[in-house]
């Protein structure tokens, strides 16, 4: 579980996150919405540790990260896995080598006992076969799914996903949604994602807090965003048509 | 303050300000090492991009400019009373002195500079350093200290620059006709100073310093997309250059003069 209380960040003059206090369960997909620029990015990039703030805490499992000496700090991010919106595979390794990275810097493990980690992480990611192709030879779902298995290798306590439906078309944002929400049930991890992909929101958002302006304007599950009168989460959440409606048929079939 | 003055002001701070990012980088390059066996793939794989890769365009620069050195020495010497001998004396100190450890490092810091800024940078723009730095690791030692490590054998690369360029001159003078066999060597060897050498290698080392971390603070630091790496591997290149240029006139003055 992770633990936010009244974070606060600015860059100069610009006051980022205004002080934001929420909690991230444990075995759950929690979600973070909100409009570019309400300050997302920020929030997760504090979560994370790459960027400092003034004001608050983060506390991971009861371990405030602030107060952690710089080793603790180092053995706390072993357990934290991450996939990027760009995926942030690095080019000069092959896609095992990415996966087996984790494992080279935080583990023991000999080279066969690292493959067999890796063959059974890129199984799990329905990745089978792409050992040897260069990221770049890999297509956007394909790196994202790699990046998920680079993510859990080293089977984290707490997984982060930056977008990770941009650039995706639907039917693969479905897929990697599902894996996520499968890999969040399979291994009980805290896994906090940055989204403003609606659908994430309504497939696995167990858990959604949404931002705004560097607040916290709203917070409850995919189930109560169809009931919630609050006007700031409705415009942004229903913005679309389709949503609407799809809004307007779930309260009329669960009046 | 007029607005001139403010300028000059927030400019100089801003340098001052690179200036403390970059011995803070340096410094913690040497913290928090990489485990040894990451590491050692590290540092082999930059010895092959940034040494071994080099040596091809090193020699061949090295050979031809030696060469041309000794070309226009032996036409600006037409004075019959001067020995044909100081054609490989000026060769040599030539070669020794300035052109293998200083302007080969210029050339270098286009070669290596250049591709250390861009690979930085682009791990900067694709958030490969950030993703470093979720996963606990010192981005800065794993990726600057092996280009430091490797670029310490860059005095063995000067040394063959030094060794061709002076193979080149003796080709020139023979095929030219400028000078005999016997006179080329002679004159290479003609009031030899072993700390010229020294002096060279002293340089060499530095400005192989200079090479793996002022390309690597520009790539490391920088910010935007694929257009700011392109210009971060200019201003890399552009300020090693200068870099390099002030040191050796700095190392010059203090151990020849």
């Amino acid at each position: 579980m992770i633990e936010v209380k009244d974070l606060q960040k600015s860059f100069g003059d610009a006051h980022i996150l205004k002080g934001i206090t929420t909690t991230f369960e444990k075995g759950k997909t929690n979600l973070i919405i909100g409009q570019s620029g309400s300050g997302k990015t920020v929030f997760l990039k504090c979560l994370l540790g790459l960027f400092d703030y003034e004001q608050g805490s983060i506390s991971y499992d009861g371990k405030i990260f602030a107060q952690l000496t710089e080793d603790k700090k180092r053995d706390l991010r072993a357990d934290i896995g991450m996939v990027f919106q760009g995926s942030a595979l690095f080019d000069s390794m092959t896609i095992a080598e990415n996966v087996m990275f984790p494992l080279q810097m935080f583990t023991k493990q000999n080279k066969s006992e690292m493959m067999d980690r890796a063959d059974f992480v890129l199984k799990r990611v329905n990745l089978p076969d792409a050992h040897n192709k260069m990221p770049s030879e890999a297509s956007g779902g394909m790196q994202k799914r790699v990046a998920i298995a680079r993510a859990i290798v080293n089977n984290p306590k707490y997984l982060f996903c930056d977008e990770p439906n941009s650039g995706l078309d639907p039917k693969t944002a479905i897929v990697i949604d599902n894996l996520i929400q499968e890999i969040t049930d399979e291994y009980d991890i805290t896994t906090v994602i940055n989204s403003h992909d609606m659908n994430s929101v309504m497939e696995i958002g167990q858990k959604i807090v949404f931002l705004k302006e560097g607040l916290k304007a709203w917070e409850g599950s995919k189930e109560t965003i169809f009931k919630t009168d609050n006007e700031v989460v409705t415009d942004f959440v229903y913005s679309s048509n389709l949503f609407k409606k799809v809004r307007k048929m779930y309260l009329e079939e669960n009046k | 303050m007029d607005f001139y003055t403010l300028a000059t002001t927030n400019y100089l701070m801003q340098y001052l300000h690179n200036i403390g990012v970059y011995f803070l980088m340096v410094v913690e390059m040497f913290r928090k090492p990489t485990k040894w066996p990451v590491m050692k793939q590290l540092i082999l794989k930059d010895i092959d991009d940034l040494i071994i890769g080099s040596l091809g365009i090193v020699s061949f620069i090295a050979f031809f400019v030696g060469g041309v050195v000794t070309i226009q020495t032996a036409l600006n010497i037409d004075n019959p009373l001067i020995p044909k001998y100081l054609v490989g004396f000026a060769t040599r100190q030539s070669i020794v002195l300035e052109f293998a450890p200083t302007f080969m490092s210029i050339i270098m810091a286009g070669k290596v500079g250049s591709f250390i800024t861009s690979s930085i940078g682009t791990m900067r723009v694709t958030e490969q350093i950030d993703a470093l730095e979720v996963m606990g690791i010192n981005s800065l030692n794993y990726l600057i200290f092996p280009k430091f490590i490797a670029l310490t054998l860059y005095p063995f690369v000067i040394s063959i620059a030094m060794f061709l360029g002076i193979i080149g001159g003796l080709a020139a003078c023979i095929f030219g006709g400028y000078a005999s066999l016997d006179d080329y060597i002679l004159g290479i060897q003609t009031d030899f100073t072993p700390f010229h050498i020294v002096y060279a290698f002293i340089k060499t080392f530095l400005f192989a310093f200079v090479l793996a971390t002022v390309p690597s603070f520009h790539g490391y630091y920088m910010k935007g997309g694929a257009l700011e790496v392109g210009k971060a591997s200019t201003t890399s290149f552009v300020w090693t250059s200068v870099i390099i240029i002030l040191l050796n006139y700095i190392l010059t003055q203090m151990l020849l003069s």
